[in-house]
């Protein structure tokens, strides 16, 4: 073996790079999989008793929401509060688990650049909100006519809210020293700003202040953009839903992957 | 065109955080093909080096070098070029050896098939293909550690870096993994080993450095080191009364019971000289050894303080 041979075995071009993206992808579809009654099966019971309770029971009574059965109202709501809830617990509880258990330092040491660790990852956690979004759809279509009005809206929308929870799940984990801290953000940021995020209600209801303070929630503009891909109807402008999420997108990007170019709670 | 040295390091320096002061201006040359040994004792610096060579840890200042590839500036290739068997057990207990092995060829862009075959050939290799769909938390201990060998084969690096991976092993596993490294080394891979089993360091490795306070105080050759040795401490068994203690000029004896009988012996004193005054007094010798390996007597000099080593 000369230096010309060892040269040529230190290569790790795009086909050993795709190689890699696929194994983290395909191992974290395999633990979603692999442990499915904490993955899969939690949101499908929640979802069906929100359905049962707010949309049937509760909605009945309620009549209708923008000159929507409340029913279908919170259908797009309940959709994106899986989503987010799940690609976001799926990445923080992988990668810290991976950090915890030190089986992160596989990765570590091995050629993948930044980007392929995230990607990866982030892959898992956009392929589990998907999951439970769709099943939480498929829920929805036991209690009401589920209809897309707009299947560009609706799958960009529901995509990059993945994404970007996923992206903030990530950064949660790099963060965290201990189990607490990956339960930390879910209890107390994400479930009240997925509630205040227009989930049971439209803005529309709120005075002008509040109405005015809810737009600075992003979760705000990411159901309403689903929503108007599933029913046509939103409380915010669409453009604006794109602008917030696609910036959020973008600077979450460039934070996690600042992060793990640093090694920052990875590397001493 | 020749081959580079195997691993490279100038004036590597490493600061932590909190100001420790791990590492202070190393610099080291492993040739390519070479057994070294990388000892000192705990706090030395030998995981902070590790560290830094597998990329772990991030260098404050300095450069390394991998077959000539920069693991501070290439390392994505640098780190195709290396195995690392880690010091702590590090795989993911939920999962099974086998797709720990293919999981970590495919990180290195090694495709599925191929990962398979090598997974095959490994897990065979290290006596755990019958285990390959356990729960790897079922695992016995030596059989986590030969996982660990074996993951750190998956890329089948040019370079294998081995950080203390028989601790706590039992002999006969520890025999069967330096086997099994021994043939790896004589394949062609450079092996750099940490141990706390010095005689294996004697026995296994070609050339050696011992790193104290973050600073590589001997790097050398194994025989050029151990020649340094000049006194050795042996432990005789002994058949026959002793009268008194024997006389023989720089041999210092010392009766432990009536049948045990230990000599320091000068270099420049032949052993056939300490055999003869006992053969004189009608005594004869059943058997002898080493009172303490070697290379422990030699590295305790050197790092001048207790047997805490690797």
């Amino acid at each position: 073996m000369d230096a010309h041979e060892v040269a040529a075995s230190a290569a790790f071009g795009a086909r050993e790079k795709w190689v890699a993206l696929f194994t983290i992808l395909r191992r974290e579809v395999s633990r979603i999989l692999r442990i499915w009654s904490q993955t899969l099966v939690p949101p499908a019971i929640t979802m069906t008793l929100y359905f049962l309770i707010f949309g049937t029971l509760i909605g009945g009574r309620i009549g209708q929401m923008d000159g929507i059965a409340y029913i279908d109202f919170i259908v797009p709501g309940l959709v994106m509060m899986s989503v987010i809830t799940n690609s976001y617990g799926n990445i923080v509880s992988s990668f810290f688990g991976a950090k915890f258990g030190k089986h992160v330092e596989e990765m570590l040491v091995s050629p993948m650049p930044s980007w392929v660790i995230l990607a990866g990852y982030v892959g898992g956690g956009v392929l589990r909100g998907l999951m439970c979004g769709g099943i939480v759809l498929l829920i929805a279509m036991l209690f009401t006519t589920v209809r897309v009005a707009n299947p560009l809206v609706t799958v960009t929308s529901a995509l990059l809210t993945a994404i970007v929870f996923s992206l903030a799940g990530f950064i949660n984990a790099v963060f965290a020293r201990k189990f607490d801290d990956v339960a930390i953000v879910p209890t107390f940021i994400l479930t009240p700003l997925s509630y205040l995020g227009g989930v049971f209600y439209s803005i529309s209801l709120l005075p002008p202040l509040w109405q005015a303070v809810s737009q600075a929630n992003p979760i705000l503009h990411m159901v309403n953009a689903f929503r108007y891909g599933l029913l046509g109807v939103s409380d915010v402008s669409l453009v604006t839903a794109y602008g917030v999420i696609g910036v959020a997108t973008v600077v979450l990007t460039a934070v996690s992957l600042w992060l793990l170019h640093r090694g920052v709670g990875l590397r001493s | 065109m020749s081959l580079p040295t195997a691993l490279s390091i100038r004036d590597l320096r490493k600061t932590y955080g909190n100001g420790v002061e791990a590492l202070r201006g190393v610099s080291l040359d492993v040739a390519a093909g070479d057994f070294f040994a990388l000892l000192g004792p705990n706090g030395a610096g030998k995981s902070t080096l590790i560290g830094i060579v597998s990329s772990l840890v991030n260098a404050t200042a300095g450069e390394v070098d991998v077959f000539g590839v920069s693991v501070l500036r290439e390392r994505s290739r640098a780190m195709s070029l290396i195995g690392l068997v880690p010091q702590e057990i590090n795989f993911n207990m939920f999962e099974k050896p086998e797709d720990i092995l293919v999981n970590q060829a495919g990180f290195y862009g090694v495709p599925r098939r191929l990962a398979l075959e090598r997974a095959e050939k490994y897990l065979t290799q290290l006596q755990l293909w019958e285990k390959r769909n356990v729960m790897s938390r079922t695992l016995s201990g030596g059989m986590k550690r030969r996982l660990m060998v074996a993951r750190a084969m998956m890329n089948e690096p040019r370079l294998l870096i081995l950080d203390e991976p028989t601790a706590g092993v039992d002999i006969e596993i520890r025999r069967s993994m330096w086997s099994f490294v021994r043939q790896i080394n004589q394949a062609g891979t450079t092996v750099i080993l940490t141990t706390h089993y010095l005689e294996e360091a004697e026995q296994l490795c070609r050339n050696i450095a011992i790193i104290d306070k973050g600073g590589i105080i001997e790097n050398t050759s194994m025989r050029a080191l151990l020649a340094k040795l000049d006194v050795e401490q042996f432990v005789l068994d002994i058949d026959g009364a002793l009268p008194a203690l024997p006389e023989l000029e720089g041999v210092r004896f010392t009766l432990v019971d009536p049948q045990t009988l230990e000599a320091e012996v000068p270099k420049r004193v032949d052993l056939s000289a300490v055999f003869a005054v006992l053969s004189a007094m009608g005594v004869r010798v059943k058997s002898m050894r080493n009172k303490a390996n070697r290379l422990e007597e030699l590295f305790m000099r050197l790092v001048d303080r207790p047997a805490e080593v690797a």
